[in-house]
């Protein structure tokens, strides 16, 4: 399944990282890594600071990082500019996609990706090349095209807010994709969805970091490597037996 | 701070353009104002006499003014007499064709992306250009001519059709409507005329780029456009000025007049020099526009704003004809100290008129933005329509949005909505976009585009573009 690359570099490693907002610690220290063509699921109860781990490693200014560090292919993630981690490769699949009114979704996200393919010394796409990688990537999520000239998520439901997530996850082709209950709210049908764009990216020099408060989603991907996140730290690592027991046991299990 | 918000206040920082200043050789009269200096710009121009009597009355009757005072911006007292009221390039001789247009003057339009020469001009607009209140050059003229359209300097217009001139002079904007109009009846300079005849639909845009250059003057244009029954025609306006540490008075007049299912579009990019970040400096810019509709005729107002110190400006429609159709878009754009008042009137006089008004207001860094608008129907206005949509963007913490609707409907059979709206470019938002890897500066640009759509996309093409990029590059806003 998973591969192992050359130099044995993880793509994502994580070290003892601390983070507050305000006056109160949220990471206490937290370990992660994730290897190349990995895809590794979070789990936690509510409040035990996923979204916030997961804003911290796209360089969201809400919390202060207080200590440790985060790596990405070995560069100092923590140094650069929210812009710069996602020309690197990092995408945030948000929990709440915000909307953006006005804004064209389809010019939006061909922004996006020129932005990044610039900032990498890559050509831009045209308008006419874009348009074509944007149609196939539609038909993997089965989004409507009339979604692509309306306003970024504007009007979305919460379940197309997603599936726009998805889209242009799958566009942007990013090298590590965390995404932060990307099932909450979702039906069946949107949850194969997901499933097949976390799956059409899967690759041995990719990877995949899954934040989600409920194992369902699990049935549809099957991650290599479970955590456990409990009071801003990982308590516990494991495989898709970790998923069953939390989800027989409930999250009480692990709390701290 | 932040370093997003860090960012966003260097974005804000850019400088303006278009501060360029040019030399040229200038016919400038001795500064101040009274009858003998209303006199010697109407004899400068060998104005018929008419015209010097509408000026006269303009002046005795601006003596018994006082200057307004209800908007909402602050500045300190214009001294009258200190403002030269008539300067103008010294013509070198008569010209022959636009190729012998003053190089130093065709340099200023080229820098501004107007170029005047015969092989360069913009394919399908023809130009009339303005400096410092005094129209250097029309293009396409004979074109124009060919389809009976009359298009070039209201100086022009009084020599060639002083019948037109005298006919709808002052129909829309009479001399004694406000303190700023009246002043503009009294001692403006040049501007812009057309008339589009009788079911005639105007093969080109017709545009007048206003550039004001020469320092200590007041900048006075009056421009009439006079669509026949049944016509056609859209018109744009550019306008840009010198950075300079004092201030400059520009109070144009405007007025439209459609008649019989006729349909004028106005827009206008107004990007006169706003004053630096302190508040030094900038063009205060009292404009008044007008336009008069009748029956089943069409005015739309189109107005993007993002230059000038203090903006106070109300394009409004007269909608006197039945079943006449009144428009107005307008992006204001407050950064820094600037002031912007500005909205439109919708007076509906005729039955079934209709009305939409749709105002969407910006605000960065200490900028003030007011939407002051009035939508009045008369006791004959059966069947009157409006609908009036007022949002507004704010960037950062400092500055404010206010928004002034005034309604007054006589006729119980009217329809008039009113909706507003107040809004931030939040951090989520931005973040959303670095996230993407769109850079902050790009990001505040996107969004302040996107909030602005609904007007932009009433603009002629041609300057859609340009407008957007205005936005983007007049955003020296700040969050903090
Ligand atoms: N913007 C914020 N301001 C203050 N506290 C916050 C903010 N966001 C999250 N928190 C707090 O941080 C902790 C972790 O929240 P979060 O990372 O959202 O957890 P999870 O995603 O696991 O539900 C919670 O105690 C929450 O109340
Ligand atoms: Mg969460």
């Amino acid at each position: 399944m998973s591969q192992q690359p050359n130099d044995g570099t993880p793509l994502l490693e994580v070290r003892a990282l601390q983070a507050r907002i305000d006056d109160k610690a949220i990471l206490k220290g937290l370990d992660l890594t994730v290897m190349p063509g990995e895809v590794h699921a979070i789990m936690g109860p509510n409040g035990s600071g996923k979204s916030t781990f997961a804003g911290v490693l796209a360089g969201r200014d809400r919390a202060e990082v207080t200590g440790g560090s985060a790596t990405l292919d070995g560069k100092d993630l923590l140094a650069m500019a929210p812009e710069e981690r996602a020309v690197a490769g990092l995408f945030l699949g948000f929990q709440y996609p915000v909307e953006i009114p006005g804004v064209g979704n389809m010019y939006f996200l061909r922004t996006a990706l020129n932005a990044q393919r610039r900032a990498r010394g890559e050509e831009e796409l045209d308008a006419v090349d874009f348009l074509g990688l944007a149609k196939e990537k539609m038909k993997l999520v089965e989004m409507d095209p009339a979604f692509m000239n309306r306003g970024v998520n504007e009007g979305f439901s919460g379940g197309e807010k997603k599936r726009n997530e998805v889209l242009q996850m799958a566009v942007l082709e990013p090298r590590l994709s965390i995404l932060d209950e990307i099932d909450s709210g979702l039906d069946i049908d949107a949850l194969r969805v997901v499933a097949r764009g976390v799956e059409a990216l899967r690759s041995p020099d990719r990877a995949t970091l899954l934040v989600t408060h409920y194992q369902r989603l699990l049935e549809y991907i099957v991650p290599d490597k479970i955590h456990v996140m409990a009071g801003g730290r990982i308590v516990r690592t494991g495989g898709r037996e970790l998923a069953l027991e939390l989800e027989k046991k409930g999250y009480a299990w692990v709390e701290p | 701070m932040t370093d997003a918000n860090r960012e966003l206040t260097e974005i804000t920082e850019q400088k303006y353009k278009y501060g360029f200043v040019t030399d040229v050789a200038e016919d400038r009269i001795r500064k101040g104002l009274d009858e003998d200096i209303v006199r010697l710009i109407s004899s400068k121009k060998n104005e018929p006499a008419f015209l010097l009597d509408f000026r006269l009355k303009a002046f005795r009757h601006w003596l018994t003014l006082e200057e307004p005072t209800w908007a909402k911006v602050r500045y300190n007292p214009i001294d009258y007499q200190e403002i030269v009221y008539y300067s103008a390039p010294k013509p070198r001789k008569k010209l022959a064709s636009m190729d012998e247009v003053d190089p130093e003057l065709r340099e200023a339009f080229a820098k501004l992306g107007i170029p005047l020469e015969e092989q360069k001009r913009l394919s399908n607009v023809a130009v009339d250009a303005v400096f410092d209140s005094v129209s250097v050059a029309t293009t396409f003229k004979k074109k124009l001519a060919d389809m009976g359209v009359i298009f070039g300097s209201f100086s022009d217009a009084v020599r060639e059709h002083p019948e037109l001139v005298e006919r709808y002079l002052g129909s829309v904007v009479p001399y004694t409507d406000n303190y700023f109009a009246t002043l503009n009846s009294a001692v403006f300079s040049d501007g812009s005329f057309a008339y589009i005849p009788k079911g005639v639909r105007c093969p080109m845009e017709l545009s007048t780029y206003f550039r004001i250059n020469a320092a200590d003057t007041g900048q006075f244009e009056r421009t009439l456009i006079v669509a026949d029954e049944g016509s056609h025609v859209s018109y744009l306006e550019g306008c840009t000025a010198p950075q300079r540490d004092q201030n400059q008075l520009h109070a144009a007049v405007v007025e439209l007049v459609a008649l019989d299912g006729a349909e004028i579009k106005y827009s206008t990019v107004q990007n006169w020099y706003p004053g630096d970040a302190e508040g030094r400096g900038g063009i205060f810019n009292f404009v008044t526009k007008r336009g008069k509709a009748m029956k089943r005729s069409k005015i739309s107002w189109t107005q993007v704003e993002t230059g000038s110190a203090i903006t106070w400006k109300y394009p409004s429609c007269i909608l006197q004809g039945d079943d006449s159709v009144g428009e107005f878009y307008s992006v204001a754009l407050a950064n820094h100290r600037q002031q912007a008042d500005t909205g439109t009137k919708m007076i509906h006089i005729g039955k079934n008129t209709r009305s939409t008004i749709v105002s969407k207001g910006i605000s960065a860094g200490h900028g003030q933005n007011t939407y002051r608008g009035q939508v009045k129907i008369m006791k004959g206005a059966d069947g009157a329509r409006n609908h009036s949509q007022c949002d507004s963007l704010l960037i950062g913490g400092h500055c404010g949005a206010h928004t002034f609707p005034y309604i007054e409907a006589r006729n119980p059979t009217a329809q008039v909505e009113h909706e507003a709206t107040t809004s931030k470019i939040s951090e989520d938002q931005l973040f959303y976009c670095r996230q993407r890897g769109i850079k902050e500066e790009d990001a505040v640009s996107m969004i302040v585009n996107g909030f602005a759509r609904q007007v932009l996309k009433e603009l002629p093409m041609e300057f859609a573009v340009e407008a957007q990029k205005l936005l983007g590059m007049s955003l020296e806003g700040s969050v903090g």
